[in-house]
């Protein structure tokens, strides 16, 4: 056994040395352009997800550029990522920056300073609050995700019934997806009996729909919003026994919802695409800025299609937390 | 003679004034509840009242360890986030179970288990950094508050932990279930509260959680052992997050790093609004459960309406906890001396 465990450390060790001594060269060639990426630490399910498709990224990019080295770094405030800003460009030196954005208000300067260095930037999901900072805006559309929810709904009850709206976090993203949401169903006979805050939270969405099951004596079907409310409402409408009554639709396309869809749950028959993917969409973008002869640059607005049974298998990532 | 006089006048006053203190909280709690059944009828709906009920024993359950802790001039903020650390062990464990035993009742027993040992360990951890480490009870489970969030986002790796769909069967009637038409997270919560107050109000252990929050020095010098008896208050409160801990986890079967935020502002207001006092020495069982029953209504009163704005929601809400610990505060205070 020890001699055993000997040669194999010894080949380890020479395998290691060998390929040490290979690559370095190849390595030193290979830092021919810095990215550098910014995002919000996994402080909830959302930048989890955000988080994992970044990581994900970064490996199938390096490994097909080795030109490229991507360098990812998470802060959970704003003021920790407008440091992150500053450090990646002073001691990462970077060629580009992927950014998402906390919020917009506090990272419009620092993300403009950025810029002024001569580093070509690209921002995603949330604008900033100046125009013309970015090179290039990778974005979910939250208007058009509550418009395909509405006519999914308004389709489904032909136009006529009664639902329940359960909202987010009080935030520009709540208020567009619910202004689309609105556009979608004016004109129809559908009547929303009410509409709450239920944070994107599960426990919120749990305690909001028990109060609305418990104040409506009939409803039709239910606008979660978001995933993290949707199973929140599953919970509460499975307690009162009125699974057969309604229908919900949630939003983003968390994985446990996915694969609900995709068995054919009668009581969420689709979610609507709202991807934390898309940070893999904007650093697959800005390698191409590198590495293609066709110009990148101005804006790339992600669709929100709706996810049905049919092709609900292309959107679910099992490994990914979210 | 004369001086018997007055002596026995003071004792007469002070009676009165001890039952508005004791009737205070309950007072307040029926006024909002007739504001509840004036807004909507539904409120008095037997679903209703039994979802808030059991909605209310999470912060309920919680909140009663945290009147010993306070009753004994400590403070604990760990308790959200020790409840969502706990929450994500179980699953975690239970999951890992599930190969081993199947999904049945060792599972879950196990699963239980570990909650309580885990809550007896982290109240332990906050007593002993606290009273052995002299470092102020706000400090200490600042420290831990911030440790047990980060590890739950670490476990879950940033998303949600969940129950693995088999157990979930099994385990649901914990949360779901009743006995006697009564919920079970509302019997235990009872049970908590009764044994509660049993040991705050009836036993040596409460006597010196008094003393100590009366006056600590004082204490010591009357041999009490005051660094054990703290740590004990923590113990208790790490057992009471997690026995809500244990009731939680069937009710939605996940946890992440959204589980439990703000639990522990939650259950202090709760301990405050039944009468016990912040700075320690007085502590109240049956008004800290008043206290919670009544943060649980105003939240569920807001839902039933639409009349007011969901933006002002929040300052409803405060606006109710300062007006209740008001009212309490103003009886008391115009009746005592």
């Amino acid at each position: 056994m020890p001699t055993t465990k000997m040669i194999n450390t010894k080949m380890t060790v020479a395998a290691f040395a060998a390929t040490a001594a290979l690559g370095l060269p190849t390595l030193a060639a290979a830092q021919d352009y810095t990215i550098g990426v910014s995002i919000p630490a996994a402080t909830h399910g959302w930048t989890g997800g955000v988080n994992f498709h970044a990581e994900q990224a970064k490996e199938r990019l390096e490994a097909l550029h080795p030109e490229i080295a991507i360098t990812i770094s998470t802060a959970s405030d704003p003021g920790g990522q407008a440091n992150d800003l500053e450090d990646l460009v002073s001691q990462r030196n970077i060629d580009a920056l992927v950014v998402l954005p906390f919020e917009s208000g506090p990272l419009t300067d620092p993300v403009r300073r950025v810029k002024e260095s001569g580093v070509f930037v690209t921002v995603v999901d949330r604008g900033l609050e100046q125009e013309g900072i970015e090179d290039l805006y990778v974005a979910g559309n939250n208007h058009e995700m509550g418009r395909v929810s509405g006519e999914y709904i308004r389709d489904q009850l032909d136009g006529e019934g009664d639902i329940v709206v359960l909202r987010g976090i009080p935030t520009v993203i709540d208020e567009e997806r619910v202004q689309g949401f609105q556009e979608a169903i004016e004109g129809s006979d559908i009547n929303i009996l009410d509409m709450q805050h239920a944070n994107w939270n599960r426990d919120d969405g749990f305690e909001v729909m028990q109060d609305f099951l418990a104040r409506f004596e009939r409803i039709d079907a239910v606008w979660a919003q978001d995933d993290d409310i949707a199973l929140g409402v599953i919970e509460a409408v499975r307690q009162a026994n009125r699974e057969d009554e309604l229908f919900i639709v949630g939003g983003a396309g968390m994985k446990d919802i996915i694969a609900r869809v995709m068995e054919g749950d009668e009581l969420i028959p689709v979610d609507v695409l709202y991807p934390p993917a898309m940070i893999a969409t904007a650093m697959d973008l800005t390698v191409q800025h590198f590495v293609s002869n066709g110009p990148v640059v101005g804006e790339y607005i992600l669709g929100s299609p709706l996810i049905t049974q049919e092709n609900a298998e292309q959107y679910y990532f099992p490994d990914s937390p979210f | 003679m004369n001086s018997v006089v007055p002596n026995n006048k003071s004792v007469a006053r002070s009676q009165a004034s001890f039952d508005l203190k004791t009737w205070g909280p309950f007072i307040a709690l029926m006024a909002l509840a007739l504001l509840g059944v004036l807004i909507n009828p539904a409120f008095l709906g037997l679903d209703n009242l039994s979802n808030m009920l059991t909605r209310s024993a999470f912060i309920g359950i919680i909140a009663i360890g945290a009147t010993f802790v306070i009753t004994a001039g400590g403070l604990d903020l760990s308790v959200g986030s020790m409840a969502a650390f706990i929450a994500g062990v179980m699953i975690i464990l239970m999951n890992s179970l599930v190969e081993q035993f199947g999904p049945g009742l060792t599972t879950i027993l196990l699963g239980i288990g570990a909650s309580l040992l885990l809550g007896l360990c982290a109240g332990f951890i906050n007593g002993m950094v606290t009273t052995k480490g002299k470092i102020e009870a706000f400090i200490v489970t600042l420290g831990t508050m911030g440790i047990y969030r980060s590890l739950v986002t670490y476990l879950a790796d940033g998303g949600t932990l969940s129950l693995d769909w088999g157990v979930r069967d099994i385990y649901r009637p914990v949360y779901y279930g009743s006995l006697v038409g009564i919920p079970i997270p509302v019997l235990v919560f009872l049970l908590v509260a009764v044994v509660g107050y049993i040991l705050l109000n009836h036993t040596r252990f409460g006597r010196y959680c008094f003393a100590i929050g009366s006056n600590e020095k004082v204490a010591e010098y009357s041999a009490i052992h005051v660094d054990r008896i703290k740590t004990m208050t923590y113990m208790l409160q790490g057992v009471c997050v997690a026995l809500a801990t244990i009731i939680y986890v069937p009710r939605l079967g996940s946890a992440s790093g959204a589980t439990g935020v703000l639990w522990e502002l939650e259950a202090i207001a709760a301990v405050i609004i039944g009468g016990t006092v912040l700075k320690g020495g007085h502590g109240r069982i049956w008004g800290t459960v008043v206290g919670a029953i009544m943060l649980t209504m105003i939240g569920n009163i807001l839902n039933l309406t639409d009349a007011i704005s969901n933006y002002l929601n929040g300052t409803v809400q405060g606006i109710i906890i300062i007006v209740a610990v008001y009212l309490q505060r103003a009886s008391w205070r115009k009746s005592a001396p």
